[in-house]
């Protein structure tokens, strides 16, 4: 196996939580074999040894909150050959896109005791409205198993197979009972992508839609039924604000329950 | 529809199904059927008479299903859940092959499990006739899935005659129920009258009547068969669901264009749960995964859609974009090119997609509204959006 060229990886963090870069920590019993098959260069999180680029791979973390950030992903983007977003904060802007609908500056005030202190962007954007980027993986937290995939992928030169439809599918598959259909819950499954592998449903909660959009999201056919089933625009509007507000489906689908 | 298989008939009590499943497990075979799990009556191994959904039913309504309790002693007195027996003799996820390489040598790893010997009881008639359908898609003459044709080949089913229907229930459409006709080792239907609780099976293969004669049958008379048959014949009188397939294929095709897809498109999710509980869909994408040290590789089949934009995915992209292209071809295909492909349609008329379809799209209102008001007589109009 050795014959083959050790890709150079780079783990860069944004304004974001560290689940995700912390899913290729836990992937405990292919760690080893991660460190066999690639050079981690940088990654301060889990070494101190950084080292400089540039990397044949960078892996992206959070989103861009501050003027700081903003240029820094630039640099970031320049250092590495395919740069690859993960988690809901750098595909969509993260549970702190929130603050994109609402007065940032009033926030900071009543939050923090100096506020001049504090510089901050009034919007939370994902990584991809900056710069170019390679592969979204989607997710909040990613899933360990598509960062391996996606990284053996690379490694061999194929696509990786990352599913872009429903969460439905893997939940049939997995062989669970239909909770909107049998029991009336308020579920994102059938807009929200799949790879979780459908675990809310599975323990009888509805989907919260950590994954983003599907590839064809049809929201307004959802909210329509969400109203059927007894829920107010409110509280659809709840729904559709999680971890992927900002993603251009989500958000417009919360925005029409205005 | 071919005449009733003709076979040994008897009466047995309650406990006597428990005493079934016990002789199918003596014989080797795994016994699944009905049984509650999460708000529904799903497939699942059965041990005992005690995990039959005895007392409960159902109620359906386009995207709606409930748990309900019957009010009485039936075993099976619901109609369909939202599982079908593709679980077992088609299975969602598959591992086809696992590789390995060591000091440079590919090494196909043969790890094959011993194929299981499957009893289904309470496979409804619509359900038996699904099978019939897989079985001319999956052991074709030319082409056999192997996988399919393995857990196929064992299986010992019971079939459990409808005595009452759901309201989303077709099968007087489809010419598949509610009693079962053909297919089966063991045909039953439950009376539950004016007191009485039994149950009339009916053999329809040798197999079946070894196992029916282990129970040790009361003797059944003309009344008895005659009840059976006004039970179902009660049932059918229930449906109220129709699928007009007077010239069905012809309709279809010619009215590919008709606006009623656009409207159904705005309802559709395309999240593919009607390919997923229908008992005859049987699509599959294969995908190969290798491990980050390049030394293993798999490969694996799992269920897909019709309604993935990778499912027609070739050079150059998906082919069917649009979500209307997607429901269009599950539609047509369902119910016309199906024919075609594999002499027959391939809706049973269960109707699971139309429960279990999370905005109660139901295909019998699609083709209605198609069917009232068909497509000019210029049916070959050009696709001027050039729309997928």
């Amino acid at each position: 196996m050795n014959s083959r060229r050790k890709l150079k990886i780079g783990v860069f963090k944004f304004a974001s939580c560290d689940g995700c870069q912390l899913s290729l920590l836990g992937a405990e019993d292919e760690l080893l074999g991660v460190a066999d098959a690639v050079d981690i260069a940088y990654f301060p999180e889990a070494s101190s040894a950084m080292l400089k680029g540039p990397y044949d791979i960078g892996l992206v973390e959070g989103s861009i909150t501050t003027h700081d950030d903003a240029g820094r992903i630039q640099k970031v983007r320049k250092q590495c050959r395919t740069l690859i977003t993960i988690g809901a904060c750098a595909t969509a802007g993260g549970i702190q896109a929130l603050r994109n609908w609402v007065d940032t500056e009033e926030y900071v005030s009543a939050v923090y005791a100096t506020p001049g202190y504090i510089r901050t962007l009034s919007m939370s954007t994902p990584i991809a409205g900056h710069v170019p980027v390679d592969f979204e993986l989607r997710g909040c937290p990613i899933n360990k198993n598509h960062l391996l995939e996606v990284i053996s992928a690379a490694l061999i030169g194929r696509k990786p197979n990352i599913p872009a439809y429903s969460v439905c599918v893997e939940c049939k598959r997995r062989e669970n009972v239909c909770i909107a259909v049998a029991r009336g819950v308020a579920c994102l499954g059938p807009v929200t992508q799949a790879g979780c592998g459908a675990i809310c449903p599975a323990y009888g909660r509805g989907c919260y839609g950590c994954y983003g959009p599907m590839e064809t999201p049809n929201t307004a056919a959802l909210t329509a039924q969400l109203r059927v089933l007894g829920n107010d625009g409110n509280r659809i509007r709840r729904a559709y604000r999680g971890f992927n507000a900002w993603a251009l489906e989500f958000r417009k689908a919360g925005e029409e329950c205005e | 529809m071919s005449s009733r298989q003709e076979g040994p008939i008897g009466l047995v009590d309650p406990p006597s199904i428990g005493r079934l499943i016990s002789a199918l497990e003596r014989r080797g075979w795994l016994v699944a059927g009905p049984t509650v799990r999460d708000g529904a009556i799903v497939y699942d191994r059965l041990q005992s008479i005690d995990d039959l959904p005895r007392g409960w039913t159902e109620d359906q309504e386009a995207g709606r299903y409930r748990l309900e309790h019957s009010g009485d002693n039936a075993l099976f007195g619901y109609n369909l859940g939202p599982q079908s027996w593709k679980k077992y003799l088609h299975p969602p996820e598959v591992r086809l092959l696992e590789a390995s390489r060591e000091n440079g040598l590919l090494k196909i790893l043969n790890q094959a499990e011993p194929l299981p010997r499957y009893a289904f009881l309470g496979v409804r008639p619509c359900e038996l006739e699904a099978i019939q359908v897989l079985d001319r898609v999956l052991i074709g003459d030319r082409f056999s899935d192997p996988i399919y044709e393995g857990r196929r080949k064992n299986l010992f089913l019971i079939a459990v005659n409808c005595s009452r229907t759901a309201p989303t229930c077709f099968c007087t459409s489809m010419g598949t129920g509610p009693r079962a006709r053909r297919g089966y080792d063991l045909a039953i239907t439950e009376i539950l009258e004016g007191g009485r609780h039994e149950f009339l099976i009916e053999a329809g293969t040798a197999q079946g009547a070894a196992v029916l004669e282990e129970l040790h049958p009361r003797k059944a008379g003309p009344d008895d068969s005659g009840l059976a048959e006004k039970l179902t014949q009660r049932a059918a009188n229930q449906i109220r669901r129709r699928l007009d397939t007077e010239s069905l294929r012809d309709l279809m095709y010619a009215n590919w264009e008709h606006p009623r897809w656009d409207q159904v498109a705005s309802r559709c999710l395309s999240c593919g749960n009607c390919t997923m509980v229908c008992p005859t869909c049987f699509c599959t994408d294969v995908e190969d995964t290798s491990d980050v040290r390049g030394e293993r590789a798999e490969r694996w089949r799992r269920w897909d859609s019709c309604y993935t934009l990778s499912f027609s995915h070739i050079h150059g992209g998906s082919v069917r974009w649009s979500v209307k292209s997607r429901y269009r071809q599950w539609l047509t295909h369902k119910l016309a090119s199906w024919i075609e492909q594999f002499g027959g349609s391939g809706c049973v008329g269960c109707g699971r997609c139309i429960t279990w379809c999370p905005v109660g799209i139901d295909l019998t209102e699609e083709v209605r509204a198609i069917r009232e008001t068909p497509a000019r007589a210029s049916t070959r109009r050009e696709n001027r959006n050039g729309e997928p």
